[in-house]
C-alpha cells in the first residue's frame, strides 16, 4: 500500500446520521443527474449517424458512413486532428513540467503564478485571432518590420497562417494549454511533498531537472493524468482554434463536422454525426496510445532511477531552453491580446503602418451599454453551475472516501463523454430532451446544461488532489475525537483550498465560455456575454472582437485570480500550506 | 357556353365588390393584427456579425415600440442554421405553438430547406399593407428566391447585387469583364481569391464565372441535365485550373466567408474583393475601417443579384408582432434609413415610382456614398441558377480542390 493511504471505514460506517445517509446517495444521484443528459446527447449523435433521422431521406443504414468515407479529405483531416492534438499536448506538458522543475523554490515561481490568471482567461477564439494577427503576413510583426526592414509595401504571399501541416494551430493550442496544465500542476503540487523530495534528490547529487523527473513527477503525474486527458481531448476536438489558425484544405475533422452540421440544406446532418462518432473513436484511440506511452515513460523513469544517472550538468543547457520555450507561447498570447486591444480602439489601420492612423472609442461606446445585463446573466449562470458541480463532485469524493466505494471505469467514460463528443453533434439530442420535457427557454434549463459541461472539468480538477491528500491527518483528527464530518470541514477542505478554488475557477471559465448550449437550450431568451461575442465575432471585425475579448476575460480572470491568490493570503503564516 | 353581356357585367361587378371587400378585409385584418401585436415581444433571429446591421435592427425596434407598442429583441446568431435547427427540433418534439423563434432573416438555401420541411408560416407577405410598394416587376428577385418562388412565405427587405471592390490607390484601372479579371489574376499572382465553397459567397463567384464562360448561360435557369452536365460545366473547371496557381496563397488556403474576404482587402493582402452589398464599401469607409480610395465595379454583362428576406416560423409565439415587424421593414422611412451609406447602404426593395412625393424625396436626398455605383451603372442583375446546378458545382468543387495536394 502506498504511504499516506490508510484503509478507511467499511461500507456502512458513518451512515448512522441523516447527513451520512444523504452522502451515501450522492454518487448515485450525481450519476443519474449526469447520465440522463449525457446519454440523451449521445443518442442524439448516434441516431442521425445511423440514418434514424426524418431528414436523411434514406432510412436506417450506413449511408452516412459511406458518404463520410467518400470525402476525399477524410484521411488528412483525421491525421491533422491526431498530430496537432498529440503534438500540442506533449509540448505543453513538457513545457509546464519544465517550468515547474526549473522555478520551484525560486522567486520566479510566484511571478509565474501571478501571470497565469490573465493567460487562462483569454477566450479561445480571441486567443486564436490575436495569434493570427501576430503571425499573418499582414499582421503586427510584419507591420512593425515593414517597410524599413523588409521592404514590403504590401504583404507577401506566404502560407504561414492556415499552413497545411497545422503548425500555426499547434502553436495556438500550446499557448492555451500550457497555462491550464500549469494551473493543474500548482493545484496538485502540495500533495506531493515536492520540496522535501527535491531536497533529498539534490543532496544525493542529482541535477534539478533529473531530481524533479525522478522524485516528484511520479507522484505528480498520478494527479495530472485526468487533466492531461482532458487537454488531449480538447486539442483534438478544438473548433474555433482550428477554424482560425488551422488548414482549410481540408480543415480538421471537428471543423468539418460543424460545416456539415450547419449546412443550410440540412442534407449532411447524418454525415456530421458519423464524423462526430469517428472523432470520438479517434480520441479514444489516441488516449489509449497515450496510456501506453505513459507506461513506457514510467519504465524509463524507473530504469533511470536505478541506474544512478545524475544528469547534473544537463541543467545548465536545458533550463534556459525550457524557459525560453515556455516564454514563447506566453509572449505570443500576450502580444496577440495586446494587438486585439489596440484594434479595439483603432480607427483606420492599414498595412504597413505599425500603429493605427487614429484612435477612437467608438467600438467601446457601442459595445459597452446593454452588456451589463448579459454580464450579470453570465455571472449568475456560472456561479450556479459551478457551485452545483462543486457540491456534487466533493460529495461524491467524500462518499467514495468514507464508504470505500470504487468508481467503475464506465463512470469515468460517462464523465468524459461531454468533453470528447463535438458539441455541435452532442447538443441536438440534448435539445430534444429539453424540448420534450418542456424544460427549455428558461434560465434554469441553461444553468442545468452548463452544469453538464462544467461537472467533468470540476471533477477532474479536484478529484486527484482530493484522493492524494494524506489520510494520516484524518486518522490524527479521529484520534483527537473529531467525527468524519468534522474532519471533512475542518481538515480536508481547508487543506485542499487551492484545488477546490482552482476547480471552481475552471468551472466558471468553462460556463462563461459556453455558446451553443446557451443558444440552443435557451432558445435565444438567455443572452450572455459569450452569445453576444460569438455572434459579433462571426463578422470578423477585429475591433469588435478585441473589445469583446477584453470584456469576456474579466469574469474568468477574477475567478482565477482568487483561486491563485486567496490560499496564499489565508495561509500566509502557515509554511506547510505553501505551494513552495 | 359563352357568357351573355348581362352575366359578364354581373360577374365583373361582383368581383370588383369582392376585391374591394377583400381589400377592406385586409385593412380590417391588419387592424386586428396590430391590435394583437401591441405589447408583444418579438424575437428576431438574425446574423449578428455586423455592428451596423445590429444598430439598424435596434432602430427598427425603436420604431416598432413608438408606432405599434411592439418590443423587438434581436437574437444575434453566428449562423442562420442555428435558428433553423431550433425550429426543426421544436417541430420534431411536437411543439407546434409557442416557438422560440418569431422572425428569421433568411434567404436562399435556408429558405428552401425550411419551406420544403413545412417549417414556415404563410403565405403572409402579400397581405402586408406595404406590399404594394415592393418593386415586384423591376426587381424579380423580391418574389423569386434562388429560382424558388417565395409564394408569400417570406417578405423581402434588402436588394443585393454582387459588386467587386478594389483600392484605387493600388489598382488604378480595374478589369471590365471576366476575361479581364483572369488577365489581372495571372499578371498579379497572390492578389485575388474567393471564399471557400460551399460558402455562399464562394459559390456565388463560381456561378458568376459560369455566366461568363458558358456558351449558353440560359440553360442555368432549368434543372441540370445529368447527361450533358459534365460537358456544360467543363469551361468552369478549365477557368479555375488556369487561375488557381496565381491565386492568393496559390489556392492552398481560402478565406472562410464574406467577412474574411473583406478583411483581406482591408489588410492589403488582396487587391480585389467582392460582396453582395453595393453599399458595403461606402459604409465601411464611413465607419473608418477601409481607406477612402476604395471603389466598386461590376463586370460587363451583369452580376448576380438576389434579395434578403424575413420569414416567420410555423410555430412562432408572437406571430402578430412578427407580421408588424415585417411590414415595418417595408416602410419607406425605414427603407430609406437602410439605404443611407452612413447607416448600412442596403439597396431598397421598394418601387420608387410608387411612393408618395415625400417618401420619394427621402430617397433622392440620400447621397450614394463615395464608393457606390449609381443604379444605372450597376448593370443588369443576373438571375440565380437553378438549385440543382448549385448543389452539384459545390460538391464537385470540394471533390476537385478540397484537398491541397
Amino acid at each position: 500500500m502506498t504511504p499516506g493511504k490508510v484503509a478507511t471505514g467499511t461500507g456502512t460506517a458513518g451512515t448512522g446520521t441523516a447527513g451520512g445517509r444523504l452522502l451515501r446517495l450522492m454518487p448515485g444521484l450525481t450519476l443519474w443527474l449526469l447520465a440522463v443528459p449525457v446519454l440523451a446527447g449521445f443518442a442524439g449523435t448516434l441516431a442521425p449517424a445511423f440514418g434514424f433521422d426524418p431528414l436523411s431521406g434514406t432510412g436506417p443504414g450506413l449511408a452516412a458512413f459511406t458518404t463520410l468515407a467518400q470525402w476525399p479529405g477524410l484521411r488528412a483531416a483525421a491525421w491533422l486532428s491526431v498530430t496537432s492534438g498529440v503534438g500540442s499536448t506533449l509540448l505543453a506538458l513538457l513545457i509546464s513540467l519544465g517550468v515547474v522543475a526549473t522555478l520551484i523554490g525560486r522567486p520566479g515561481f510566484a511571478t509565474v503564478q501571478r501571470l497565469l490568471s490573465p493567460l487562462l482567461s483569454v477566450p479561445h477564439a480571441a486567443a486564436a485571432l490575436g495569434l493570427a494577427f501576430l503571425i499573418a503576413p499582414s499582421g503586427w510583426t510584419a507591420r512593425a518590420l515593414s517597410p524599413w526592414a523588409t521592404g514590403w509595401m504590401q504583404p507577401p504571399d506566404l502560407l504561414i497562417l492556415n499552413d497545411p501541416a497545422g503548425l500555426a494551430l499547434t502553436l495556438g493550442l500550446v499557448a492555451k494549454e500550457t497555462p491550464f496544465l500549469l494551473l493543474m500542476i500548482l493545484a496538485a503540487l502540495p500533495q506531493t511533498d515536492a520540496r522535501q523530495r527535491m531536497t533529498v534528490a539534490a543532496s544525493l547529487g542529482y541535477g534539478r531537472l533529473a531530481g524533479f523527473a525522478l522524485t516528484v513527477l511520479p507522484a505528480l503525474y498520478a494527479q495530472l493524468r485526468l487533466p492531461v486527458y482532458a487537454v488531449l481531448a480538447y486539442a483534438m476536438t478544438a473548433v474555433e482554434m482550428a477554424m482560425i489558425l488551422g488548414p482549410t484544405l481540408p480543415p480538421s475533422l471537428s471543423v468539418q463536422v460543424v460545416t456539415w452540421a450547419t449546412e443550410p440544406n440540412l442534407a449532411h446532418r447524418g454525415t456530421a454525426a458519423a464524423a462526430a462518432l469517428l472523432q470520438v473513436v479517434l480520441v479514444v484511440g489516441v488516449l489509449g496510445l497515450w496510456r501506453m506511452g505513459e507506461m513506457g515513460v514510467r519504465r524509463l523513469v524507473r530504469h533511470a532511477a536505478r541506474s544512478g544517472w545524475r544528469a547534473a550538468r544537463v541543467d545548465a543547457t536545458l533550463q534556459p531552453v525550457l524557459l525560453g520555450l515556455a516564454l514563447t507561447p506566453a509572449l505570443a498570447l500576450a502580444a496577440g491580446l495586446a494587438g486585439l486591444s489596440v484594434w479595439s480602439v483603432a480607427g483606420l489601420w492599414s498595412f504597413p503602418d505599425a500603429w493605427p492612423e487614429d484612435l477612437t472609442l467608438a467600438t467601446w461606446t457601442r459595445a459597452a451599454p446593454g452588456l451589463w445585463q448579459a454580464s450579470i446573466t453570465s455571472l449568475t449562470l456560472a456561479l450556479t453551475a459551478t457551485l452545483a458541480a462543486l457540491v456534487l463532485a466533493l460529495a461524491c469524493l467524500e462518499a467514495e472516501h468514507r464508504f470505500g466505494l470504487n468508481p467503475q471505469a464506465w463512470v469515468l467514460w460517462l464523465l468524459y463523454l461531454p468533453l470528447i463528443v463535438p458539441q455541435v453533434a452532442f447538443l441536438p439530442g440534448l435539445q430534444m430532451l429539453a424540448l420534450s420535457t418542456g424544460a427549455i427557454g428558461g434560465w434554469a434549463a441553461v444553468a442545468a446544461v452548463h452544469g453538464v459541461f462544467v461537472l467533468p472539468y470540476v471533477f477532474l480538477s479536484v478529484s486527484a488532489p482530493y484522493r492524494a491528500w494524506d489520510d494520516r491527518i484524518a486518522v490524527q483528527g479521529a484520534a483527537l475525537g473529531a467525527s468524519a464530518a468534522r474532519v471533512f470541514w475542518r481538515l480536508r477542505l481547508p487543506m485542499l483550498l487551492t484545488p477546490v478554488l482552482t476547480a471552481a475557477a475552471v468551472g466558471m471559465a468553462v460556463s462563461v465560455g459556453q455558446y451553443l448550449p446557451t443558444l440552443l437550450i435557451g432558445g435565444g431568451r438567455v443572452e450572455t456575454l459569450t452569445t453576444e461575442a460569438v455572434a459579433l465575432s462571426s463578422g470578423g471585425n477585429r475591433r469588435v472582437i478585441g473589445a469583446y475579448a477584453l470584456l469576456q476575460m474579466a469574469l474568468p480572470a477574477i475567478a482565477f485570480g482568487i483561486a491563485l491568490a486567496l490560499p496564499r493570503l489565508i495561509y500566509a503564516k502557515r509554511r506547510g500550506m505553501g505551494v513552495v | 357556353m359563352p357568357l351573355t353581356r348581362r352575366q359578364f357585367a354581373a360577374l365583373a361587378g361582383a368581383s370588383l365588390l369582392t376585391s374591394h371587400a377583400m381589400a377592406q378585409d385586409v385593412t380590417q385584418d391588419w387592424e386586428a393584427v396590430a391590435q394583437a401585436a401591441r405589447g408583444q415581444t418579438v424575437y428576431w433571429h438574425a446574423w449578428g456579425g455586423d455592428p451596423k446591421i445590429n444598430d439598424f435592427i435596434a432602430f427598427i425596434g425603436d420604431q416598432a415600440q413608438a408606432r405599434y407598442g411592439v418590443t423587438l429583441k434581436h437574437v444575434k446568431l453566428a449562423d442562420t442554421a442555428d435558428a433553423v435547427a431550433r425550429v426543426l427540433a421544436e417541430r420534431d418534439a411536437g411543439q407546434i405553438t409557442g416557438g422560440a423563434v418569431d422572425l428569421i432573416w433568411i434567404n436562399g438555401d435556408n429558405f428552401a430547406a425550411m419551406k420544403a420541411q413545412g417549417l414556415l408560416h404563410g403565405p403572409f407577405a402579400e397581405r402586408l399593407p406595404n406590399w404594394p410598394l415592393v418593386d415586384i416587376l423591376g426587381k424579380p428577385a423580391t418574389v423569386t428566391d434562388f429560382t424558388l418562388p417565395t409564394e408569400g412565405y417570406e417578405s423581402p427587405w434588402a436588394m443585393a447585387q454582387l459588386v467587386f471592390e478594389y483600392d484605387s490607390a493600388r489598382l488604378p484601372t480595374p478589369p471590365a469583364d471576366l476575361a479581364g479579371l483572369k488577365a489581372f489574376i495571372l499578371a498579379n499572382p497572390g492578389r485575388f481569391t474567393y471564399p471557400q465553397p460551399p460558402d455562399y459567397l464562394g459559390v456565388t463567384f463560381l456561378k458568376q464565372v459560369m455566366y461568363g464562360v458558358m456558351a449558353d448561360p440560359a440553360i442555368l435557369q432549368s434543372p441540370s441535365d445529368p447527361a450533358a452536365y459534365d460537358a456544360a460545366i467543363a469551361p468552369l473547371w478549365a477557368f479555375l485550373d488556369d487561375i488557381h496557381p496565381s491565386l492568393w496563397r496559390s489556392a492552398k488556403a481560402f478565406p472562410a466567408n464574406e467577412p474574411a474576404l473583406g478583411q483581406l482587402l482591408a489588410d492589403a493582402e488582396i487587391d480585389i474583393a467582392f460582396a453582395f452589398n453595393p453599399g458595403r464599401a461606402s459604409a465601411e469607409i464611413a465607419a473608418g475601417t477601409l481607406p477612402d480610395t476604395v471603389r466598386t465595379f461590376v463586370l460587363d454583362g451583369g452580376t448576380l443579384g438576389n434579395a434578403s428576406f424575413v420569414a416567420i416560423p410555423f410555430n412562432a409565439a408572437h406571430r402578430a408582432g412578427a407580421l408588424v415587424i415585417a411590414d415595418l421593414i417595408l416602410d419607406p422611412a425605414v427603407q430609406a434609413h437602410a439605404q443611407d451609406p452612413a447607416v448600412l447602404g442596403f439597396q431598397t426593395v421598394l418601387n420608387l415610382a410608387a411612393l408618395t412625393p415625400d417618401d420619394r424625396a427621402r430617397f433622392d436626398a440620400l447621397s450614394l456614398g463615395v464608393a457606390t455605383l449609381p443604379p444605372a451603372e450597376l448593370g443588369p442583375a443576373l438571375l440565380e441558377p437553378h438549385a440543382s446546378w448549385v448543389t452539384r458545382i459545390a460538391e464537385d468543387w470540394v471533390a476537385r480542390y478540397g484537398t491541397a495536394q
